[in-house]
């Protein structure tokens, strides 16, 4: 699974029909380290209602097909989960609540 | 399968990969002597590992074939410890 952060939403109107009601957020892969976007962007389905600014990790491949939202859906990256906090080498980098301070 | 540093570890209480209790790792790619080559990744960790020990990270949907992952969604699994990793007949790392 990859971190990365909420930074945009992408919608599409004409689709696939399976693909009614899914949200896709557009997300860009961060340094574990500096929190900083690395400039490498993934459209993501969201499983767990996530929003902008957020750090999130999803999951790729067909992993991606196994959550009640994207249940035989086309999938290649699906967001799993809202990370609260992460630490590197015992230093805590990221922490959702002092974000939203 | 790739050999990677446990560099930390990731928390979430919002999560739909249907797992109680899951614990999440974040691990860093190495070379067979163990130094830390860039990137992280989230890993799940079904063993039980401490911090800066050196795995084997199994990845994409191979990670699904064991009893705890069974059509969860999981892309990168801690699969064991290291514990000596040998290259060209000389012991490079040892636990």
């Amino acid at each position: 699974m990859i971190l990365a952060r909420v930074v945009g939403s992408v919608v599409s109107t004409a689709k696939e029909p399976r693909l009614e009601g899914i949200k896709f957020l557009l997300l860009e892969k961060i340094d574990v380290n500096t929190l900083q976007g690395k400039k490498d962007f993934v459209v993501a389905m969201d499983a767990v209602g996530s929003g902008e600014g957020e750090i999130v990790f999803y999951v790729g491949g067909s992993s991606s097909r196994q959550t009640e939202t994207t249940a035989g859906k086309p999938s290649d990256a699906t967001i799993i989960a809202i990370v609260d906090s992460y630490t590197v080498k015992g230093t805590r980098v990221y922490s959702k609540k002092e974000t939203e301070r | 399968m790739i050999l990677a540093r446990v560099s930390g570890s990731v928390v979430s209480s919002v999560r739909a990969d249907g797992i109680k209790g899951a614990r999440y790792l974040l691990v860093e790619p190495c070379t067979p002597s163990g130094s830390g080559l860039s990137g992280g990744i989230v890993t799940l960790d079904p063993i039980g590992v401490s911090a800066d020990e050196m795995v084997l990270v199994s990845q994409g949907s191979s990670t699904r074939q064991t009893e705890g992952t069974r059509d969860k969604p999981v892309d990168a699994l801690i699969i064991g410890v290291v514990d000596m990793v040998q290259e060209n007949k000389r012991l490079v790392f040892q636990k």
